[in-house]
């Protein structure tokens, strides 16, 4: 029982094995691809999404999604470019987006809870809520923002730039919490099953409703993050965060029906796996219009692997009634 | 008697939608006791077992534990009150090690936030040996079988400080030796003054492990009292209020047929080696072994759910093949599984659409071969009235709703409307209450009577001596045993069922 075939072992690390077969193929195909200042640029790039996907990794723990991020961030950057441009002080805006962000995660984690709607429904309406309410906000004009947001995204914490020493501080914490403390260890109890949880005295509710928060809050991280790098508010802001968010989760190995996957490496992978795609094929020179087709079909194998992976480990795992003779017994 | 009580029920009711489950129950379970609790399915001992343990709250009457007021709000609630509840089925989380699982609303922390890492262990550990089980607190749980699940859960009453363990039907998925290892442990607990409430349809193991026996019935106590005051019979007549002279129908000496299914040396590496017999026309031949002596596996096989390496199957001399379940049901083959809310059923599902599942295509016309309701609804009801379905239940009612004696019966007359040549059953009266069982019985060998061969697995030995007309025995992937109808021993068929050391020791 307590051996593990290595054949098992190797299977169990897909994601990474993945990971550093993209950044050995592009590094042969590209020198600078593996510079140290090309991977920390892929590291910055990858922070906006890949906090999202941090939050995005706890709702699916729960075997719940959350669709509305992208519309979080795009209201919470409309509602900071407001504010900033009308003279509000910097900290009050950062202070109104992380609001926002926890105010819009609470609706969500009310509606599921409360009402019992499936969470892909109630996340799903707050997309077209929030996203009308932002376009209404703007009225579908662009905003450029002061130069701190810029400067935010430029400024360095003990040498690493601040998106990428926050996106992986935010990892750090959520993995602590997911496996050192009660509440998220009851995440993935609540995950596996919502009723069997109540009954083993887990207030299933409550953990649903703060995990809803937490996404929200992370979007709106994700959107301060995203506005420091990009300085303007677009119509199009935030848009097909949710499904980056949900690629990074997945591609680290987080199921979608709940209860299993992790922040770290899980998801931080996931997150950089795909960055990795879009930085490598510009330095290639591709097609810009191929990106979104070669980025896809990557993602698409590795979800595949990750179904064939977890078969073949099942099978791995599968009880053997009789022992053959040239095994000996036990 | 003059301790306080562990427990004392005192004229609880409990009523849904009008129709009344409880009506005033009374008994009293003195302390240090284990009190063994019958009556049929729908008898209402899961109600009341509900609301000592907080699921559900009573209309009227009180409960008084280790001599205080009783009412929990929760089971969270209960379970502080030092009730613990051991369900049927499980409820671990199998993605949560052993440890996580028992500590899952108390783990020890550091500082009010972080799991103290090492407490956890050495608690687990230490409960872990309590219950006897060696494995690492940090164990998935996936990784355990039923039988240690169930300890896991027993460890976790004790970690919660339990006084009084309910038990519902603990030993339905064990083998032989787990049930012995739980018994054991079982009198482990009554050693040490923690009370105990078992329900279980075996009655056997009710008059062997029990204290204090209370009969339920029609959501009444109709016989409440120490053991020597019962016997299995009279048990069961007070259950179903009337007496039953037979346990089992009568077997007619049926002529044995042609052979429908022949089995030749079918093996697959790991799960079954070199399995050879053949089943008659109008036989019923039994598969008797300990649980994962590859019965189950075996029936999966003949059905092609599984694939097997060597050996041939035929079906009235014809080869079968290696095709899917699609193909084998067109020959005739059928299979009531092991798990019926898993497999055998589709569980939200009305009682109408499970029972013309497989033959659907039956009452369809040609040629868009749109469903002809008409004759659709006739076959249902004269599959209804022939299986004997309660009449209390509509077409339309999702089989969930049924008891789990009527839903066998929903699943059974789905492969009789395909009219099988060959009925494979595995554990056909798991879970299912005496009366029932005997009509399932029935059903079983008036399938055998009109021609079919009918291969009944079960754990139950009496059944297949009650049943059969021959008895396999499988021991670890391979037939170590037949017996026909002259040579049916108890004895010597647990004998051959056992594994070789076992024998020995």
């Amino acid at each position: 029982m307590k051996r593990v075939g290595s054949a098992e072992r190797v299977l169990r690390q897909t994601p990474v094995i993945l990971f550093l077969v993209v950044l050995g193929g592009f590094g042969l195909l590209s020198g600078s691809f593996l510079s140290v200042e090309n991977l920390v640029n892929i590291g910055v790039q990858a922070a906006p999404a890949g906090i999202v996907a941090v939050g995005m990794t706890l709702v699916l723990l729960t075997a719940g999604v959350d669709l509305s991020v992208g519309a979080i961030m795009f209201v919470a950057a409309a509602v900071a470019g407001k504010m900033a441009l009308a003279g509000q002080p910097f900290w009050l805006v950062m202070l109104t987006m992380l609001g926002i962000g926890g105010v819009f995660g609470g609706v969500n984690g009310f509606f599921v809870t409360r009402t019992g709607v499936a969470p892909f429904i109630v996340t799903l309406a707050l997309l077209f809520v929030g996203r009308g309410f932002a376009l209404w906000l703007t009225q579908t004009r662009a905003m450029n923002l002061p130069d701190v947001f810029l400067q935010l995204g430029a400024t360095r914490v003990l040498g690493v730039p601040l998106p990428l020493a926050g996106f992986l501080g935010i990892a750090v914490l959520s993995q602590f919490v997911l496996m050192r403390t009660q509440f998220g260890r009851q995440i993935y109890a609540v995950g596996h099953n919502r009723e069997a949880a109540r009954k083993a005295g887990v207030e299933s509710g409550r953990i649903l409703a703060i995990v809803y928060v937490v996404s929200g809050v992370c979007a709106a991280l994700g959107a301060i993050l995203a506005l420091g790098q990009l300085g303007a508010v677009t119509p199009k802001f935030g848009e097909n965060y949710e499904f980056k968010a949900i690629s990074a989760a997945v591609l680290g190995g987080t199921s979608l029906f709940g209860g299993r996957g992790a922040v770290l490496p899980g998801t931080v992978l996931g997150a950089l796996l795909i960055q990795s795609l879009e930085n490598g094929l510009v330095l290639l020179n591709a097609d810009p219009y191929l990106y979104p087709l070669i980025t896809s079909a990557i993602i698409f194998t590795a979800v595949l692997l990750d179904s064939v992976r977890n078969a073949l480990l099942a099978r791995l795992q599968r009880r053997k009634i009789r022992l053959e003779p040239e095994l000996g017994s036990s | 008697m003059n301790a306080v009580a562990a427990l004392e029920f005192a004229e609880v009711s409990k009523s849904f939608s009008g129709v009344r489950v409880l009506r005033g129950v009374s008994f009293t379970l003195p302390a240090g006791r284990t009190l063994g609790l019958v009556g049929e399915n729908g008898a209402g001992k899961s109600t009341m077992m509900n609301i000592l343990g907080g699921a559900l709250r009573a209309d009227a009457g009180t409960m008084r534990l280790n001599g205080a007021w009783h009412a929990p709000a929760s089971p969270a609630e209960a379970e502080r009150a030092g009730v613990a509840f051991i369900h049927q089925e499980l409820n671990l989380f199998p993605n949560l090690s052993i440890a996580e699982n028992i500590f899952l609303t108390s783990f020890p922390r550091r500082g009010g936030v972080m799991i103290d890492g090492r407490t956890l262990h050495e608690r687990t550990a230490a409960v872990l040996a309590e219950v006897g089980l060696e494995m690492s607190p940090q164990t998935p749980v996936e990784r355990l079988s039923t039988g240690q699940c169930q300890l896991v859960e027993i460890a976790k009453a004790l970690a919660h400080e339990a006084r009084l363990i309910i038990f519902d039907e603990p030993t339905t998925s064990l083998s032989a030796r787990e049930t012995e290892m739980l018994f054991a442990l079982m009198a482990r607990l009554r050693a040490r003054g923690i009370a105990m409430i078992y329900i279980s349809h075996v009655l056997g193991d009710v008059m062997r492990l029990c204290d204090d026996i209370v009969v339920l019935r029609d959501g009444a106590v109709v016989a409440q009292g120490p053991r020597a005051e019962f016997t299995i019979e009279k048990m069961i007549s007070l259950m179903v209020g009337r007496t039953l002279d037979h346990l089992y129908p009568v077997r007619k000496d049926a002529a044995r047929g042609a052979p429908v299914l022949e089995v030749r040396r079918l093996s697959e590496p790991g799960i079954v080696r070199g399995i050879d017999f053949t089943l008659h026309r109008g036989e019923v031949l039994g598969i008797a072994g300990l649980m994962g002596a590859g019965r189950s596996e075996l029936a999966r096989i003949l059905f092609g759910l599984d694939r097997f390496e060597e050996g041939e199957i035929k079906l009235d001399g014809r080869p079968l093949g290696r095709g899917a379940p699609r193909d084998r049901i067109r020959r005739g083959l059928a299979f009531l599984t092991e798990d019926r809310r898993a497999e055998g059923l589709c569980f939200e599902a009305s009682i109408a659409d499970n029972m013309a599942l497989v033959t659907l295509v039956e009452h369809t016309r040609t040629p868009l071969r749109l469903l002809d309701l008409g004759r659709w609804r006739a076959a249902i009801a004269t599959m209804r009235q022939a299986v004997r379905l309660t009449a209390n239940a509509r077409d339309e009612q999702p089989v969930r709703t049924l008891s789990g004696g009527n839903q066998q019966k929903v699943v059974l007359g789905k492969w009789l409307l395909a009219k099988p040549r060959v009925l494979i059953l595995d554990e056909p009266t798991r879970g299912v209450d005496v009366g029932a069982k005997f009509e399932l019985y029935q059903l079983i060998l008036q399938l055998a009577d009109s021609g079919s061969g009918v291969l009944l697995i079960s754990s139950e030995i009496e059944e297949l001596i009650g049943l059969c007309d021959r008895i396999l025995v499988m021991n670890r992937g391979e037939i170590r045993g037949e017996f026909s109808r002259a040579e049916f021993d108890r004895e010597r068929i647990l004998q051959a069922a056992l594994p070789g050391e076992e024998v020995r020791a």
